[in-house]
């Protein structure tokens, strides 16, 4: 069994790594330090921290003044208060100056596990793609969370990262080179490409090994950036291998499904199986027992491969 | 500058506006008159600026938090010489740099795109954070709408701007009663303004926004308060200087005709 750690502890290491690297790095929250790991950066650089409160419009329309002004913000919250709540500070405010504001944004999808429906958020990757330069990331381990984070940091203007609250299994290497904006070709295969994103990797990987068993070759893409989006390697996948499955723990409206079929249907349509949150709200539950109930597991994702096969 | 000198730049900022949205054929001539006294004392007495250095590190800055009212701006802007008086009058058309509502990165001297009523006053929280962290003496300004502050980001702000001592802050509400769908009292109240920001612990006063001596002596005396951020409540007249538009919410969106362009032209003694 790989080591595991969740992606907003990844953020919280790298964040003091990024504090000795830049001095005009500012983190904001919006008083939840202690679950996003901003108050790891808080404990080292009390002085660059700021903490705007219970208030997620002033939270990124305050880092946009700071960004702005030179400094490099990573400004966190919830991903549904974020992407959801202070949508449209972030459209204006960020995403129409270009301000240099990272928005990192914890406690994604359903693995948010017990607290439910309300902070369970499947449309922040649907809203985030929608605004004119924004970078939108969504990291699958630990490891990559950290190699992301770096980059978008040292990138200029707006990103959206997008982090988990439950511990996920390690499946990248330091001496894995990954880079913004293009696709990470994490398994070779030819009968079927499984496209997926964030945790959904990891299961992507397990639904390759489970369909090797029926001779099904499946190749395997860790698409971490879902904007800009690699067109090329989804075009070679649809070629090379002539059906395609998407996985992600997020809507399946407006999220990876919809980036890869944007790509796919004007260039080289082929069949785009989706596996993710069906247009439902979610429940409260461990984040295991969520992810077999509204069907973002391996097991789904082989069951979606075998569909768009036959 | 004396008074006088003063008094003509804000009528010839008036006419730019009503020159600049008739020309447009749109926009928003009320909150825009009534704001020009304000943007008088502001660019032309008060803020460290240098239309000749627009990025000079260590300047004032402005936020048009009522973005709606950037005729005002851009005419106070052009008249201060960041830009050719001349480009006025392409308010609104396509490719101009004068967009419907202010973008920073078309325009020398707009240091934030806004639009979207609310946000402003949160920007400044940053920018006045920012200035604090690197020891830079720029101060920040914002003008806002009294119907504006209906947003409640606004309060989200206010809260903030208290909490973190920020006297290198000055808000000013251009007070002149009317919204689009009329008196603020009869959409949503509003006041008092003075004692909502005060209970929120801000220096908070009135002062007559037609009287640029009286809007400099406020913006002068708020550079002075210690560890709060100051806000001045501006007493003005929806659509000031011309006639018909005066206290008229209907004057908030919409150009003049060419009939009514001639009388609100002669209104401020300026020339066709």
């Amino acid at each position: 069994m790989a080591d595991k750690m969740a992606t907003r502890e990844a953020y919280g290491k790298a964040l003091c790594e990024l504090g000795a690297k830049y001095d005009n790095l500012v983190v904001m929250d919006a008083d939840l330090s202690g679950s996003t790991k901003t108050g790891e950066f808080k404990k080292v650089y009390p002085e660059r921290f700021i903490n705007m409160g219970i208030a997620e419009q002033d939270l990124y329309g305050a880092a946009a003044g700071l960004a702005l002004s030179g400094k490099i913000v990573c400004a966190s919250t919830f991903a549904m208060f974020a992407a959801g709540r202070a949508f449209e500070i972030i459209r204006n405010s960020i995403g129409y100056t270009g301000a240099n504001v990272k928005i990192c944004a914890t406690h994604a999808g359903i693995t948010v596990g017990e607290d439910g429906a309300s902070h369970q958020t499947f449309e922040d990757i649907a809203l985030m793609r929608t605004i004119p330069g924004m970078t939108v990331i969504n990291p699958s381990d630990g490891v990559s969370a950290a190699k992301l984070i770096a980059q978008a940091v040292a990138m200029e203007g707006p990103a959206y990262i997008r982090l988990g609250r439950a511990s996920v299994p390690i499946t990248y290497s330091e001496s894995d080179e990954l880079e913004i904006g293009k696709g990470n070709l994490v398994r070779e295969g030819k009968d079927v490409t499984i496209i997926a994103t964030g945790i959904m990797v990891n299961e992507a990987i397990i639904a390759a090994d489970m369909l090797s068993s029926e001779n099904i070759d499946a190749r395997v893409i860790d698409i971490h950036t879902i904007k800009p989006i690699d067109k090329d390697i989804i075009i070679k996948a649809a070629e090379e291998t002539g059906a395609i499955v998407t996985a992600e723990e997020h809507s399946v409206i407006g999220g990876l499904g919809s980036a890869v079929s944007e790509v796919t249907s004007s260039c080289c349509p082929v069949k785009v199986g989706m596996v993710g949150q069906l247009d439902t709200f979610g429940e409260s539950g461990s984040p295991e027992e969520l992810k077999k109930k509204y069907h973002m597991t391996a097991d789904d994702i082989v069951l979606k491969v075998r569909e768009v096969l036959k | 500058m004396t008074n006088e000198e003063l008094k003509k730049i804000a009528n010839d900022i008036r006419i730019d506006i009503v020159k600049s949205i008739h020309a447009a054929g749109s926009g928003h001539p009320g909150g825009s008159l009534s704001s020009a006294d304000i943007l008088t004392a502001l660019y032309f007495e008060v803020m460290n600026i240098d239309p000749e250095n627009p990025e000079m590190k260590e300047r004032d800055k402005f936020i048009l938090s009522k973005g709606h009212a950037n005729p005002a701006l851009y005419a106070a802007l052009a008249e201060r010489g960041f830009f050719p008086k001349e480009e006025l009058i392409t308010l609104r058309k396509p490719g101009t740099k004068l967009q419907g509502h202010p973008n920073m990165h078309y325009v020398p001297g707009v240091e934030m795109s806004t639009g979207s009523l609310g946000q402003g006053l949160s920007v400044a929280v940053g920018m006045a954070l920012a200035n604090k962290m690197d020891n830079n003496p720029g101060r920040i300004y914002t003008l806002h709408g009294d119907g504006e502050i209906q947003e409640g980001m606004i309060w989200e702000a206010a809260m903030a701007a208290v909490h973190y001592k920020l006297d290198n802050l000055t808000a000013i509400v251009d007070w002149n009663g009317l919204q689009i769908d009329g008196k603020n009292d009869d959409v949503m109240k509003v006041a008092p303004i003075a004692d909502k920001f005060a209970g929120f612990g801000w220096n908070a006063f009135e002062c007559d926004g037609h009287d640029i001596e009286d809007i400099v002596i406020a913006l002068k005396q708020a550079a002075n308060v210690k560890d709060r951020p100051t806000v001045i409540i501006a007493k003005t007249v929806k659509g000031k200087g011309v006639s018909f538009m005066e206290n008229e919410a209907g004057w908030h969106g919409k150009a003049p005709d060419d009939e009514q362009f001639e009388k609100a032209i002669k209104d401020l003694g300026g020339e066709m």
